[in-house]
């Protein structure tokens, strides 16, 4: 029995057991609902949730287990050869004969067979073996509770207090979320810092991640000196912002205080879609089009602009964050207070003289906080840059030049073959753990000035 | 006497005053029309790279959505196709099919004698061909022994020639066209057998190597997958949540910890959350790479947040005097939520819901550490099994370097904007007619 059919018929067995419950309710007090302590369906949702909790419980510890019990049988059975290679080579073997089951790379070798089979017999009795203890155990459930049912039996309180761990559990996915991106970038990091020391890491000023597969190649011994990815971020990520920051504050600017209530209904919406589109998409239009426009427009001034430059990656991802740093500013700009502007008004002020002298140092907490979110996004935009801009190491500060960032990095080191023993893997980790670390301390500085300053006029 | 000196001056000041707030002013008022300027063209510059973007898409686009056919009088030979005379299905699948349309070029082009012009020859239809003839017959056994007029898909080069994206003009050697196949090319056109149709491959088939004969459909299926993991467990956990953190959860460090750190998820990169989902779900839990599954997975944790906030705005939006009515009469706190609360919010945490979901379709940075990048031919038809998802697949294209790819790519940008688009509209639309405004 496949899992998708056991689990549809454990939930029309707690169906099942929603109604035989609700019935049971009923049958006690005669009919007569008010003598019960809750409402009948309650008595039918704590029916049916004893039928389904222990057999999902189950179904999810079976389905833990299952693979590595009928593995290690599977290896017993093996010839004595089999059975004292590595638990590498034994991975592959294994791997060897389910391929074979599944019949997916053509036929089994024929001293498998025995053994595919066998795998075979195995799954079909752990299936039906699970199938069958799921299924009692739904019953079992379904008819303890029935049997529980009485007059005063609290069956509300009883559901209420499982909705309720559901509910907490549920808010607790975010810590777990959290405490999950810091242990895995951590452990792995912290594997990566006992093959290259940290200083070397950090200060480091080259980088080569290629290692050479055997001792006897030339020319990679692998570097891992991280700054120049540091400084290439930071290139990238300062050209968008010279892009988006005046772009969006003006725009912010004009739409809270000079535009019409119309056109500020059609202009926002349409600014706010350059946050949507998916940025592999502007990793398209960045490697296609601009990049090309920009080394030909340097070529005919005269300039020597690479394919990949940063200013064409730097551009792009500008473009994509102006409405991160036009929405926020448009908020806080909104919420200085119409007193404040009147007072400048009253002194004689043209209204361009308010904004600059008034209403902009009143909402520069918030609008630093925008800036600072929008800078965040863009040190960990990867599409666009892995699409647009280049993957060697250069340590320079000129936006003409490719440079590669922290992201294309990652991405490059990770997509393909990973061996989790290799510098390689680990150190994109360590990138990740940076990249984290940075994005986390500005994300929290940012919010914490936006809330702060949202308490201010409030 | 003193006092009129003093009248004097401050009058004396006034007008002075006067005279220097006009001297100023013409400047003021220019400085004020170029403030007001830089705003407009500031938004103007937003709106135009906007129209750019689009434009650009659009306009490498809208030549995918065709594909050149040439016509071929294809003898559908028993001797080729059947020479033992078994005439079993088995038999004819695995038949040498480009043997019929080498010798129904053969035939059109009988001056062509050299070896290697005659594979240049051959070259000008597209693989898949063989496989259209193959079709064809399976459909239609009798035309075994018959020769039939059929529509055949060409080279992605020559598509691009008929589409006039590859240039005539410039010399031989840079371009991709010999000028021999493009006296060819003409000779067919002339004929009128050369056709540009609707590209249907584009939309039914998967990835493959040759621009005419990949499609959009194994990870359109993917992207289905994908979204349908994300959203079966990020909808009901989000809504939980934000349902824990704001109706019930008491005031306290803890949950003021949970809190701040739902915002800081939001703004962590996406490619940490593959990352996480690479070291937790594949290589701790062994998950199957390259999955929907592990895909869903990795985009719930990232949407997540994105819910749950805007779940939260939504249950904020509530009047308390429904909360309070519903207590009044009775109800447990629980039913209070579920009864009363809950519908009315639904609207709002349904449109959050959307615009995460869509937030999820165009994600492709975590995507590509957890293997969804690999290069899949074949449909996926379950959660576990590898694919790729539409983002992760115009990347693909935008890597590859044949010409054909460009237009594809730019067409699979617009089949996911349009996805994006209908997505949006549809969480607008809930906004406009649902939401309740107490």
């Amino acid at each position: 029995m496949q899992k998708s059919t056991l689990l549809f018929l454990l939930l029309l067995i707690s169906a099942y057991a929603f109604h035989i419950g609700r019935q049971r309710s009923r049958q006690i007090v005669g009919g007569r609902v008010t003598n019960l302590h809750s409402l009948p369906n309650y008595y039918g949702y704590y029916t049916a949730l004893w039928a389904l909790l222990p057999a999902l419980a189950l179904l999810f510890i079976w389905m833990g287990f299952e693979t590595p019990v009928i593995n290690h049988l599977v290896i017993g059975t093996l010839p004595e050869a089999s059975r004292s290679l590595s638990a590498d080579n034994q991975g592959l073997l294994i791997n060897d004969i389910t391929n074979a089951l599944n019949g997916s790379y053509g036929e089994a070798k024929p001293e498998l067979k025995t053994t595919v089979d066998y795998l075979r017999s195995l799954k079909i009795r752990s299936n039906w073996l699970l199938s069958l203890l799921a299924i009692t155990l739904a019953f079992m459930g379904a008819f303890f509770a029935r049997s529980r049912i009485h007059k005063e039996h609290r069956a509300r309180n009883k559901v209420e207090q499982t909705v309720m761990a559901f509910l907490v559990g549920s808010s607790l996915i975010a810590i777990l979320t959290t405490l999950g991106i810091v242990l895995s970038v951590l452990f792995e990091s912290i594997r990566f810092f006992d093959k290259v020391p940290i200083t070397d890491f950090l200060f480091g000023l080259e980088w080569s991640p290629q290692i050479a597969m055997r001792s006897d190649q030339v020319g990679s011994s692998g570097a891992f000196g991280a700054v120049p990815l540091f400084t290439g971020t930071l290139l990238i990520s300062s050209i968008a912002l010279i892009v988006a920051v005046p772009i969006g504050l003006m725009s912010a600017i004009y739409l809270a205080e000079y535009a019409s209530l119309r056109f500020r209904s059609v202009a926002k919406p349409l600014l706010e879609i350059l946050a949507g589109i998916p940025t592999v998409v502007y990793g398209f239009f960045a490697a296609l089009t601009v990049a090309p426009f920009i080394r030909d427009l340097g070529a005919d001034a005269g300039f020597d602009v690479s394919s990949e430059s940063a200013l064409a990656a730097g551009l792009v991802m500008g473009i994509m964050i102006i409405p991160f740093v036009s929405s926020l500013s448009d908020d806080f700009i909104n919420a200085v207070p119409q007193s404040l502007r009147d007072g400048a008004y009253a002194l004689g002020a043209t209204q361009s003289e308010t904004i600059r002298q008034v209403v902009i140092p009143a909402a520069l907490p918030g609008i630093v906080g925008g800036i600072l979110l929008a800078a965040s996004r863009a040190i960990g935009e990867t599409m666009i840059v892995v699409m647009a801009a280049g993957l060697a190491a250069n340590l320079t500060a000129n936006p003409l030049e490719a440079v590669t960032t922290v992201t294309t990095q990652i991405v490059t080191l990770l997509v393909g073959d990973q061996e989790f023993d290799s510098p390689k893997t680990l150190a994109a980790f360590a990138l990740g753990l940076v990249l984290f670390l940075v994005t986390l301390v500005l994300n929290i500085i940012a919010l914490h000035i936006v809330r702060k300053y949202r308490e201010q006029y409030e | 006497m003193s006092n009129r000196t003093e009248e004097n001056k401050s009058s004396n000041q006034g007008i002075r005053t006067h005279e220097i707030v006009k001297a100023g002013l013409h400047r003021r008022r220019a400085a004020e029309i170029r403030f007001k300027a830089y705003g407009f063209i500031c938004i103007v510059a937003g709106l135009g790279f906007l129209m750019a973007l689009f434009g650009n898409i659009i306009a490498h686009a809208w030549s995918a959505f065709e594909q050149t056919y040439v016509a071929l009088d294809v003898t559908f030979d028993e001797s080729v196709l059947d020479p033992e005379g078994k005439h079993d299905a088995a038999n004819l699948a695995s038949a040498d099919y480009p043997a019929l349309t080498k010798r129904s070029l053969a035939a059109m082009f009988p001056e062509v004698k050299d070896r290697l012009e005659k594979r240049s020859l051959n070259a000008l239809l597209s693989s898949g061909a063989a496989y259209e003839l193959r079709r064809v017959l399976a459909k239609d056994p009798a035309l075994l022994g018959k020769t039939e007029r059929i529509w055949l898909p060409v080279d992605d080069d020559v598509d691009m020639l008929v589409k006039g994206q590859i240039d005539r003009d410039i010399g031989e050697g840079d371009r991709r066209m010999k000028d021999y196949q493009i006296a060819w090319i003409d000779k067919l056109i002339a004929s009128g057998r050369v056709e540009k149709r609707f590209n249907k491959q584009f939309f039914t088939s998967g990835d493959s190597r040759e621009p005419e004969m990949a499609g959009i459909w194994g990870a359109l299926m993917g992207s289905l997958f994908t979204l349908i993991v994300t959203g079966a467990l990020s909808l009901p956990i989000g809504i939980a949540s934000a349902i824990y953190l704001e109706e019930f959860a008491p005031r306290n460090r803890w949950t003021d910890i949970i809190e701040v750190n739902i915002n800081n998820l939001a703004a962590v990169p996406s490619i940490v959350f593959g990352l996480l989902g690479l070291a937790v779900f594949i290589n701790f839990f062994g998950l199957p790479r390259s999955s929907p599954l592990v895909g869903g997975l990795v985009l719930t944790l990232m949407t997540l947040p994105v819910i749950i906030i805007a779940a939260r705005s939504a249950l904020k939006s509530v009047p308390p005097s429904i909360r309070e009515a519903a207590l009044g009469i009775g109800a447990s706190q629980m039913q209070t939520v579920f009864h009363h609360v809950l519908p009315l919010a639904m609207p709002g945490m349904l449109t959050g819901a959307i615009i995460g979901m869509a937030r999820a379709l165009g994600e492709s940075a975590p995507l590509l550490m957890i293997g969804m990048v690999a290069f899949i031919v074949d449909v996926p038809g379950s959660l576990t099994d590898p694919s790729t998802v539409l983002p992760v697949q115009i990347y693909l294209w935008a890597d590859s370097s044949e010409r054909g790819f460009v237009e594809r790519t730019s067409a699979a940008i617009l089949v996911l904007l349009a996805f994006l688009i209908t997505m949006n509209g549809l969480a607008v639309y809930l906004r406009k007619h649902y939401e309740r405004r107490w």
